[in-house]
């Protein structure tokens, strides 16, 4: 029997716990369900996940490379989350990460030739980042746009744009922005100049202001989403498309400013890369964001700060992973696996109430609809 | 499929054909381009084809697809793994191992498909999200197990990838091969064949049985079919079952019949054109195989466009280039689900899970 005074602080601290409790469970469940997967293939289990846990928060080294990793995935996942609550997926996200990456690429190394100056660093790196999420945005809303005015699906819009955008890189790469190094195997552009470089927060750790930019955005997302005007229409697109075109909302137009947001995002993820980690684009980088991004959005509930922390866990895996397979010679692809279980979990969140007999409620998410749009 | 539709598939194969022809004809006579060119774009659509069909088994009964390119993955890796093992026990019967391949790819195809229809029919997931996901546990999984078995000291296999049993033959169809020039069409291998049989199967079932009338009245108004006493579920279960088999059949193509290997990966994105494909062919297997035909010419003009390069005269310079030649098939896909090329219907309870 409860009693009345009890009451109130349980249901409060429900309310706060419920959100979380079944993303917590699908990560936990797919957690074992990986371990399973790894003993059968002759692993130890617990070496393999004592490994990923040393490999992504057992020093500061690891932290620091936690969250260079958690960086883009955070930017990305702010993408196809963003999306969602347009009502719109989008699986493009690579493809717009990687226009991002290259376009950053070309005005961090070439702009300063073209321009026969110097730039400071405070107009060049804005510049730099700011053109690559041009490039991802426009990458994003040619979907956005077929989309809204021919009906074309954008899921699979974005798959092809996804290949084109491979197409067109492996050739840019190969050709006219290849690295002219003579030492130079690789598709690869040449370094940024150093006025393009984003710095790092410390001076021994890789981790860097994107990080922090990465957060800031974050809170930005949250605001647009539910406190602009802008943020208001597009939940509205989302959720209901013809309530939205009755309530005076021009659909068509939030449509693809939604996508335009989104690519941004990705773009913003591949530019980042580019100006504080790497310092060029190299082919093959951008490959398997796209999906990782969409797993990390949904983990993250579509919620700006759920996938700051989706992205962060996403990105210790990565990072301990490489820690996992030097100690337990499991192949580090087993993350892939565990990731896509988490997926699976969270998006059939009934096998996880069943599981464990959870009784309550959760509003249902619409997140996508057929073919017909 | 309207007339107008058949007049742009044809113009475009028409286009993509006179571009070899016209590229090659120094070196050889136009019967002969043609007829190879026709021989590769029959075979290279095999996979779109078959994935076609998926998607039409599944959506006809109302359930979107777009885990097929996983699907097709999953069982390209099961299938060439399978008949690797064969391989090491009954290496002087390859035809066996390949059987067997062929058999654990379909397999492979229809419990992901199962997994599918757990997901989307049981549990009422977002059937895209469903799809998704089965996309990317076919990308972790086949990775995860490629690299687990094959590379590294602590591997399964010690470091290095036994002997395949090679790809399927290609079979000799009396009469029809024997025609002169071109014969070579018909000379094709088995899985693509079987892709031809099941277009004409596939649409003698959905339109002239009574299996097919419940799937489509499954896929266009559920509540009605259920109220004349058709079980929804399980007509869904087993039509989404029946596309996995396909996709697996797709699959099989990539590690059995076209190459004797598998790179993570390796489908490329197939899965999503098929899907094109079936949405410009209105959900019908014959105007799916038409346009699978489509997308084969493209990669068929590639494959070409690549055998003849020296002999691109240099006005034409763009050609040489596989990686703009490269677009193509992507480029038309898009064009094709703008709906500049008429509108298309689909099922009516496409994606709507089935609430009693």
């Amino acid at each position: 029997m409860q009693n009345i005074d009890g009451q109130i602080p349980v249901k409060k601290l429900r309310d706060l716990l419920n959100p979380l409790l079944v993303p917590l469970l699908a990560i936990f469940t797919a957690m074992v369900a990986g371990g399973i997967i790894i003993a059968i293939v002759g692993g130890n289990p617990f070496a393999a996940y004592w490994g990923l846990v040393q490999g992504s928060f057992g020093s500061a080294a690891a932290l620091s490379e936690t969250a260079v990793w958690a960086t883009p995935y955070i930017f990305a996942g702010l993408a196809v989350a963003v999306a969602f609550k347009g009502g719109l997926f989008n699986i493009g996200a690579e493809g717009q990460l990687a226009f991002g990456a290259v376009m950053a690429a070309l005005i961090g190394y070439a702009l300063p030739g073209w321009l026969h100056i110097d730039l400071p660093a405070y107009i060049h790196i804005p510049l730099t980042v700011g053109l690559g999420m041009l490039a991802g945005a426009i990458w994003a809303a040619i979907p956005g746009a077929l989309k809204a005015y021919t009906g074309g699906h954008e899921v699979i819009n974005t798959i092809m744009m996804n290949y084109i955008a491979l197409n067109i890189t492996s050739f840019l790469l190969n050709g006219p922005m290849r690295d002219p190094d003579p030492l130079n195997l690789s598709a690869r552009t040449p370094e940024i100049a150093a006025s393009a470089r984003i710095p790092t927060i410390f001076p021994d750790l890789r981790v860097h202001w994107g990080f922090v930019l990465a957060l800031l955005v974050a809170v930005i997302i949250w605001w647009l989403l539910w406190k602009t005007t802008m943020g208001f229409e597009i939940r509205t697109v989302g959720a209901n498309p013809d309530a939205a075109k009755y309530a005076g909302i021009n659909v068509k137009r939030t449509i693809v400013i939604t996508m335009a947001i989104s690519g941004a995002l990705a773009g913003l993820a591949g530019a980042i890369e580019v100006t504080a980690l790497n310092y060029r684009h190299e082919l093959g980088f951008s490959v398997g964001y796209g999906f990782d991004s969409i797993a990390i959005a949904l983990l993250g509930k579509t919620n700006p700060f759920g996938v700051v922390l989706a992205a962060i866990l996403f990105g210790a895996m990565r990072n301990g992973g490489t820690r996992m397979q030097f100690m337990t010679q499991i192949p580090v692809d087993i993350i892939s696996v565990i990731q896509g279980l988490i997926l699976l979990f969270v998006a059939a969140d009934a096998i996880i109430r069943f599981i464990y007999r959870i009784r309550v409620r959760e509003e249902r998410v619409v997140l996508t609809r057929g073919w017909g749009g | 499929m309207d007339w107008r539709r058949f007049a742009i598939i044809a113009l475009v194969i028409v286009i993509m054909f006179g571009t070899v022809v016209v590229v090659g004809i120094s070196q050889n006579s136009p019967l002969v381009i043609i007829t190879s060119m026709l021989a590769t774009t029959i075979a290279v659509a095999t996979p779109l084809t078959l994935g076609a069909l998926s998607g039409i088994y599944c959506e006809r009964s109302g359930v979107v697809n777009i885990g097929i390119e996983g699907m097709m993955l999953g069982a390209a890796f099961f299938g060439w793994l399978a008949s690797i093992y064969m391989n090491t026990v009954f290496h002087q019967v390859p035809m066996l191992s390949l059987l067997t391949g062929v058999f654990v790819a379909v397999l492979t195809g229809g419990l992901f498909a199962l997994l599918h229809a757990v997901l989307s029919i049981t549990f009422k997931v977002d059937q895209i999200i469903g799809g998704t996901v089965i996309n990317i546990l076919a990308t972790g999984i086949t990775g995860f197990l490629n690299r687990q078995m094959f590379f590294g000291s602590g591997s399964v296999f010690g470091g290095t990838v036994p002997h395949s049993p090679g790809v399927l033959p290609s079979i000799h169809i009396p009469l029809l091969a024997d025609i002169p020039v071109f014969g070579r069409i018909f000379q094709q291998q088995p899985i693509t064949l079987s892709a031809l049989a099941l277009v004409v199967i596939t649409h003698f079932v959905l339109f002239h049985t009574r299996w097919g009338l419940r799937t489509r009245a499954v896929g266009e108004h559920p509540r009605a079919a259920d109220t004349v006493g058709i079980n929804v579920i399980r007509m869904r279960y087993l039509n989404v079952i029946i596309g996995g088999f396909m996709a697996g059949l797709g699959g099989a193509y990539f590690t059995l019949e076209s190459i004797s290997s598998f790179e993570p990966m390796m489908t490329n994105g197939r899965g999503f054109i098929a899907l094109a494909a079936m949405i410009f062919g209105n959900w019908t297997p014959f105007g799916a195989w038409a346009a699978a035909l489509v997308f084969g010419a493209a990669q068929a003009l590639q494959i070409n466009l690549q055998f003849f390069r020296e002999l691109i005269p240099p006005s034409l310079a763009i050609l040489q280039n596989s990686y703009v030649v490269g677009l193509a098939p992507y480029i038309l896909t898009m064009l094709i689900l703008t709906g500049l090329i008429g509108k298309t219907i689909a099922p009516a309870a496409d994606g709507k899970p089935y609430e009693k």
